[in-house]
């Protein structure tokens, strides 16, 4: 039965294979299933810890909601979403940053990035995705600032728009050109997987280290992470990842565990970096527009690491 | 009257989707905004967006009441941008000079603004007089003071705005995405003596410019000092 309904929509969305939409179909159970779990517990032990899960997994469903539905729309609606993700992000970024008035056109032009990136995604304009932030605007766009005559905070603020950048535009997008990677089968089960892995291993990072974890990895820049919720979490991402890769990918159980592997540690990496961050200029989140979860920036932190390395993993994977 | 829903479809179609994708505007105490006229809503004055910010701070249903006091010299001055300035945004032109260059009483400058309190509506206005550098408040003149000694009985509603200055700052006209906080304080009333009055709303809207980040942090969440 549940087949068939797979089959049938993979047939009315030619760019979702039958295993993409089984796939979706579990998490979307899982996400019915754990937000039932919740309710029932808050309903024997009602508190404000459960109240707190319940509000967490309402953001999940409308994140999980609106992916869905822009993956379901098509490849155009997934990328412009990517897009907006991308501009909000930034938005929350530079709020939080030291930036000069005279910074102001500099600013103005780096938002202007993001429809070149993500324009570039959609035409497959594959130089003008990889070079454009990390190398043409690299180089040009501090001439903005350049021409303010303003020496002082040069260097500072330079840096500041080229992470800003960098993160939340070229690492990000690579989110959404994960749908055009030449592989066999659709681009739409990596992006699939990659979200799926990338998630669960922030969740996975974090139960692990709440119900065993007590010598801590970093104390002086995230102080909730722990060894044992790293290293539970990179081994459940990586069997997982095995399950999964040969599902939603044309690689198989071996490549996906040691993609698993990897991708556990660089989501680490991505929350640590984007904590540190935060801690430098003095906030705990970059944001409140996700009850339960902070900003957009807090979501999205490991998937600017965890995007760039998967689809330059199966890049590989398919040249070899 | 076909004018105001040209004024209707602009707050709807430009105004609201900007005010939350390009300014990302978070609102404290939303439940001090007055839902009828007359008021006086004041804010500190950095950016061309203040006014059409602080409109937007309030919902559509208010939006015929709404008015905007600003300087006739600069929006007043005919063609496209009077008629967009007094149809559209829906202002109230004050004359700072008069057409000959010589000085105007209070009652000449402000008597538009009195008028339209008188009329029942929600005015909003900028006792600086004109928009200071990013992140400073000029000192007040002394027009708050004498348009609140007219209406004692008019509440005077003091706006902090946070992060706008960063969006569009004086001398740009290009506007940057920003995530930028309205903070909405209580009421006043007129308290007898002008000086002190426009010293106490001063201070009440200063009181938030220091503390609040533009970052929409959400209210339970204690500030953390760097």
């Amino acid at each position: 039965m549940i087949t068939a309904a797979a089959q049938t929509l993979s047939e009315l969305r030619p760019h979702l294979d039958v295993p993409v939409v089984l796939v979706l179909f579990g998490l979307w159970a899982f996400l019915v299933s754990a937000t039932g779990i919740s309710a029932l517990v808050r309903a024997w032990r009602p508190g404000p810890a459960m109240d707190k899960v319940l509000t967490i997994a309402r953001s999940w469903w409308i994140m999980a909601g609106l992916a869905t539905a822009a993956m379901v729309a098509g490849e155009g609606w997934f990328i412009a979403l990517l897009a907006v993700i991308s501009i909000q992000a930034l938005k929350e970024f530079f709020a939080l940053m030291p930036t000069r008035h005279a910074d102001h056109r500099a600013l103005f032009w780096t938002f202007g990035a993001v429809p070149v990136q993500y324009v570039a995604v959609a035409m497959e304009w594959e130089l003008l995705f990889l070079l454009y932030v990390p190398l043409y605007h690299f180089l040009v766009g501090p001439l903005r600032l350049v021409l303010r005559r303003q020496p002082e905070g040069f260097m500072r603020s330079s840096s500041l728009l080229h992470w800003g950048l960098m993160l939340n535009v070229f690492c990000l997008s690579h989110v959404a050109a994960l749908l055009k990677v030449p592989i066999e089968g659709s681009g739409a089960g990596l992006v699939v997987l990659l979200l799926i892995l990338t998630e669960l291993n922030d969740v996975s990072q974090f139960l692990w280290g709440k119900s065993l974890g007590r010598r801590k990895v970093l104390p002086e820049i995230s102080p909730n992470k722990t060894w044992a919720g790293l290293l539970g979490g990179v081994a459940t991402t990586s069997v997982l990842a095995a399950v999964l890769t040969p599902i939603l990918s044309p690689a198989g159980p071996v490549f996906g565990a040691v993609l698993g592997l990897a991708l556990g540690i660089f989501g680490f990496s991505g929350d640590v970096v984007l904590s540190a961050i935060k801690r430098d200029v003095g906030v705990k989140d970059f944001g409140a527009l996700i009850p339960g979860h902070g900003g957009v920036m807090d979501r999205v932190d490991s998937l600017t690491f965890t995007a760039p390395l998967l689809l330059w993993a199966f890049v590989l994977w398919g040249s070899l | 009257m076909s004018t105001f829903w040209l004024r209707w479809l602009f707050f709807v179609l430009v105004v609201r989707p900007g005010r939350g994708v390009l300014l990302g505007l978070k609102t404290l105490h939303t439940d001090r905004l007055p839902s009828r006229g007359p008021a006086l809503v004041v804010a500190n004055h950095n950016s061309h967006l203040d006014a059409i910010a602080l409109m937007a701070l309030f919902p559509l249903k208010t939006l015929p009441w709404i008015r905007a006091a600003a300087a006739a010299d600069y929006w007043s001055a005919g063609g496209f941008k009077a008629w967009f300035a007094e149809h559209i945004v829906g202002i109230v032109a004050v004359s700072r000079k008069s057409p000959d260059g010589s000085r105007l009483s209070l009652e000449q400058v402000l008597g538009p603004v009195s008028d339209a309190l008188s009329d029942g509506r929600i005015v909003v206005f900028f006792p600086e007089g004109t928009r200071g550098e990013p992140g400073e408040m000029l000192p007040f003149k002394r027009g708050l003071a004498w348009i609140a000694e007219q209406h004692p009985d008019v509440p005077v509603l003091p706006v902090t705005l946070v992060g706008i200055d960063k969006a569009m700052p004086r001398g740009e006209w290009m506007m940057v995405p920003r995530m930028c906080t309205a903070v909405v304080h209580e009421p006043l009333y007129f308290s007898g003596d002008p000086r002190a009055f426009g010293d106490e709303v001063r201070s009440v809207i200063a009181s938030a410019i220091g503390t609040t980040a533009a970052v929409a942090r959400s209210p339970e969440t204690p500030e953390r000092s760097p």
